[in-house]
């Protein structure tokens, strides 16, 4: 691996002389149950090459069919990014020979693309808004997947052989394009990681998309170029390839910031290519040489008729529409009566979707706060999962906070509970049935408890009787501990009290 | 017995309804004949003997029973190799194919199949298509039955020698330029490409996909309508498939009669470059016509004259794009040259050996036609010349019903002759390229011989409007009868053995 990582200017000293240009290819893949051309499977992860036919294997004869849903979709997320939606729009073929790309040619939109001429607003962290210009969305087909084998290092170079799995080919992609990014400055990395978290919200709020990062759902290429202060001009880009995840986003386009800084303040100039992003590295390598005049021989597929929309689909379509991620933030913030920092935190850590969900079933917002940002998210984090993928429904917050609220349990035996229902022992009420966790109300049972925790520590009881009414809790404790924390506290210290003949 | 390889499609479909003769007799029949002249004439890449009797053994077991059949059920039907069949090869005529068999069936095959019609075998072509007169074939030309020293026209050379013959009845064709017209024309056969969408393309490797037709080849027109209407009709595997119910072919071609039909002359598609014996088998034609009361018109279309010249950009522009999978990598031929085996050094080795220099030269022209910088001048030229050529259409249509020239400006030349000349190879197809450059339907029937060589008589009819060809075609075809006292090909000469 070319690791030769090029000098860099500091990001402070890069923003004193120059002003960042952004752009960005967005590749979403759609969840369609088929393909874009064809009635094979659109799934992740089977045994490779069995998600096909012969339209995804480019079989001689074969003709493509246009999947009426991926265009619904695609529709949705220029409508959803506030785009115009083409009357009339075709596919055009991008000729290329590559291994992966079963037919050597990509069907794809081209100068007809379904969605054009939209904006959406990004929101940063401290509530600054930019607008980002969409130029805009266009359908197209998705690639095969190489894996370059007998090489040390995994790719192409000094691999003896490559295997070629045509599951992924031809499932659909919406392919999002920005217009150059302007004015940005030092937040120009802040908005990169935030222009591509607002569009995998967008696509996976609209449903069309798992919106995976890691699982390439959505793929970012990022481009940049520098201008010095005051120059209209735009300098010459470079399109970082596949960035996969958002903080890489964030850092490909400091990194690259910088890099370009370097080059031009040392009276280089920058080569227009692609860039490959090593997340071990936190640097960029070259890739190739990418000019505006790559000749992919485009023309209209010949094998396809034109899509054409009517307002009546559209408007069918913008009905169907949910509410814009923004807005419903803002609206649950609000119902919530949660603080800013209360929400952020919520939001970050996933689980906004749940407590709305909770709350649904009737559980106190505070309440359902409570319990997804502590005993589940802390789970979720030992199991290394999403909070929402443990398994726990809201009807099962209902009745374990239920239980908590008859004074059946207490909080602390309720964790107990949560462990042995997600361990799959039955329903919270089954749960404490079984292993015996109910808080003990027998006040006889209590009081042997009582007795015995006076016994054992004569000299705590002795204080207790002089005044010293702190002293209960060590009592409380041996208390809790011989019934295993099933007695409620309060009603033990009361006892306790009483025993002794003292005035709490 | 009567020969059962002289019969119509029409008149054996009766003789095996009736059960008068079996199909496997009727297919039996077919393989003898093939065994009999096909050394000669190389119709056939794959004969699919042990399927075809298979076939026919069920029909007629069905029969037997009284079940409800097709009536085309165990008529014997061959099919141009450009077109992927199960269990048989499909080569499309090029080495890059050569041993691959298609995991699935096209559209029109599966009708065939559906309708119980015995697949004899897979018939030769130019290689991909691209020829018009069947010798780019890789696996050698095929033969005029007329004269075994001749071309039979191409690419679909081998269904229309087939079935003129007589090894089918019947023959599938795939028409880009006028590939089943011409041939037909040039053995005395009846051709027709329907209206671009009037047939599933599913399944037909593609050559030129805006310009490609799947069509009947056969020995009446009536035949013709017959096979239309088991393969025309929408399909969903097709994006440019009509919805339109395919229209009563058989109708129209039972019922043929030109009183009053407005019949246009294209002036355009007549006199220089002609072969006088061509150019007066088509006047005999028009006077014919004219006797019977149609009324013939002259109608002029002027663009006609660019629609060669935008046909060979569009057709090698699309052609380039549709044999880039023929790589190596996924099925066919794989040739791995010595040294390092890099993706592109297989896939440049592959075509190289694989691809003949007519499809090497198409590939090339069309590549170039679609570069940057080239595109507007040459393939966005060219779709506006395919415009204007639409609009001559347009407007001859509302002078005349339906549209006549001659289909070939020649007869058969010899094997060879033109061979080395490309351009004048292509201008074979003047007459038959601008239906496919506007997607109309068109027809060639027999009108007569020149110099002992059949000719070919062409109707052209406005999209959709597939039953004014079978309507008009018919006529003409009843009309010559009457003069020639039977069918052409009863004039033709026995052939011979192995050349």
């Amino acid at each position: 691996m070319s690791t030769a990582t090029a000098d860099i200017l500091s990001f402070e000293e890069a923003m004193e002389k120059f002003d960042p240009v952004l752009g960005f290819e967005v590749h979403v893949e759609l969840n369609t149950r088929t393909k874009m051309f064809s009635s094979a499977p659109n799934a992740f992860g089977d045994t490779p090459n069995t998600n096909v036919t012969p339209v995804d294997l480019g079989l001689p004869g074969v003709l493509p069919v246009i999947n009426r849903v991926a265009v619904e979709s695609s529709i949705k997320i220029g409508l959803a990014l506030n785009c115009k939606i083409a009357e009339r729009c075709h596919f055009a073929r991008k000729n290329y020979f590559y291994p992966d790309t079963p037919k050597n040619f990509q069907t794809s939109q081209y100068d007809e693309p379904i969605a054009y001429d939209g904006s959406i607003d990004i929101e940063l962290a401290d509530g600054t808004v930019f607008t980002v210009e969409i130029e805009r969305a266009h359908m197209e087909e998705d690639a095969g997947k190489l894996t370059h084998m007998g090489g040390a290092t995994g790719r192409i170079q000094g691999a003896e052989f490559s295997l070629v799995d045509y599951n992924r080919a031809g499932v659909p992609l919406v392919e999002i394009v920005t217009k150059p990014i302007v004015g940005a400055g030092e937040r120009a990395p802040e908005l990169a990681k935030a222009y591509v978290a607002a569009i995998r919200e967008i696509v996976k709020n609209l449903g069309v998309s798992d919106a995976r990062m890691e699982r390439g759902n959505v793929r970012c290429d990022a481009n940049v170029s520098l201008k010095p202060k005051g120059q209209e001009k735009f300098g010459t880009r470079t399109e970082t390839k596949n960035v996969n995840s958002l903080r890489a986003v964030e850092h490909a386009v400091r990194y690259e910031i910088q890099r370009h800084a370097a080059v031009l303040d040392g009276g280089g100039t920058i080569t227009q290519e692609t860039r490959h992003w090593h997340e071990d590295t936190r640097s960029t390598t070259a890739g190739r040489p990418k000019s505006d005049a790559d000749d992919y021989r485009y023309f209209p597929e010949p094998d396809l008729v034109p899509v054409v929309t009517d307002d009546a689909w559209i408007e069918k379509l913008r009905s169907e529409l949910p509410e814009p991620p923004a807005a419903r933030r803002k609206r649950l913030q609000a119902d919530w009566g949660y603080s800013d920092a209360e929400f952020r935190d919520v939001v970050n850590a996933g689980v906004m979707d749940s407590i709305e969900e909770t709350i649904a079933a009737g559980v106190k917002p505070a309440t359902a706060r409570k319990w997804w940002m502590g005993e589940i998210s802390r789970r979720a984090k030992v199991a290394d999962v999403e909070p929402a993928e443990l398994g726990v429904t809201p009807a099962l917050i209902v009745e374990l906070q239920g239980l908590i609220d008859s004074g059946r349990i207490n909080d602390k035996l309720s964790r107990e509970v949560l462990d042995g229902v997600l361990a799959g022992e039955g329903t919270p009420t089954e749960v404490v049935a079984q292993r015996g966790l109910e808080v003990v109300s027998d006040d006889g049972a209590l009081l042997e408890a009582i007795d015995g925790a006076l016994a054992a520590q004569p000299d705590v009881a002795d204080k207790i009787r002089g005044g010293k009414l702190q002293a209960v809790g060590a009592i409380v404790g041996g208390v809790m501990k011989a019934t295993r924390g099933q007695a409620d506290a309060g009603r033990v210290r009361q006892l306790i009290l009483e025993r002794l003949g003292v005035e709490g | 017995m009567t020969d059962l390889t002289r019969l119509s499609a029409a008149q054996l479909a009766e003789k095996l309804t009736s059960r008068e003769v079996s199909a496997v007799e009727a297919v039996q029949a077919h393989l003898d004949r093939i065994g009999e002249v096909d050394r000669a004439i190389n119709a056939f890449l794959h004969v699919n003997t042990d399927e075809a009797l298979l076939v026919a053994s069920e029909v007629d077991k069905e029969r037997s029973l009284g079940d409800a059949m097709h009536p085309l059920a165990g008529v014997p039907i061959a099919v141009k190799d450009l077109i992927v069949t199960k269990g048989q090869p499909t080569t499309a005529g090029s080495k890059i194919l050569e041993g691959w068999h298609s995991p699935y069936d096209a559209t029109v095959v599966r009708r065939l199949r559906d309708a119980k019609m015995p697949i004899l075998g897979k018939t030769n072509l130019d290689e991909f298509a691209m020829g018009s007169s069947t010798e780019h074939s890789a696996y050698g030309p095929t033969r005029n039955p007329w004269d075994l020293d001749r071309i039979p026209g191409g690419s679909g050379g081998g269904s229309a020698a087939a079935v003129a013959a007589f090894e089918a009845p019947l023959a599938l064709g795939t028409d880009t330029g006028g590939s089943i017209r011409q041939p037909g024309a040039v053995t005395g056969t009846v051709g027709v490409k329907p209206t671009y969408g009037g047939v599933s393309r599913y399944g037909a490797i593609a050559m030129a996909s805006s310009l490609d037709q799947i069509g009947p080849v056969t020995r009446t027109v009536l035949d013709s309508a017959l096979l239309h209407e088991v393969i025309g009709g929408h399909d969903p595997h097709d994006s440019t498939s009509l919805t339109d119910p395919v229209g009563a072919l058989v109708e129209a071609a039972r019922n043929a009669d030109v009183k009053g039909l407005r019949i246009g002359v294209i002036k355009e598609l007549q006199g220089e470059g002609y072969q006088d014996g061509v150019q007066a088998r088509f006047t005999e034609a028009l006077d014919l016509l004219r006797q019977a009361g149609a009324d013939v018109v002259e109608v002029s279309c002027p663009n006609f004259r660019y629609a060669l010249g935008a046909y060979y950009l569009i057709m090698p522009s699309e052609a380039s794009s549709n044999l880039a999978k023929y790589d190596g990598v996924r099925f066919g031929l794989r040739v791995v040259p010595d040294g390092a085996p890099t993706i592109e050094r297989v896939m440049g080795a592959t075509r190289a050996a694989g691809f003949g220099d007519e499809v090497k030269r198409r590939i090339i022209l069309g590549t170039y036609a679609l570069s940057a910088g080239y595109y507007d001048a040459y393939y966005g030229s060219a779709q506006k010349v395919r415009t204007l050529i639409q609009r001559d259409f347009d407007a001859a249509f509302t002078q005349a019903d339906v549209l006549i020239s001659p289909t070939a400006p020649t007869t058969a030349f010899k094997l060879g002759e033109k061979l080395d000349d490309p351009l004048a190879m292509y201008l074979n197809d003047v007459a038959t390229i601008p239906a496919n450059m506007a997607g109309v339907p068109g027809i060639s029937v027999p009108g007569g011989l020149a110099d002992g060589l059949p000719v070919g008589i062409q109707f052209l009819a406005p999209a959709r409007q597939d039953a004014r060809l079978y309507r008009a075609g018919a006529a003409l075809e009843a009309l010559l009868e009457d003069t020639w006292g039977g069918p052409l090909l009863a004039q033709a000469p026995e052939i011979g053995g192995g050349k």
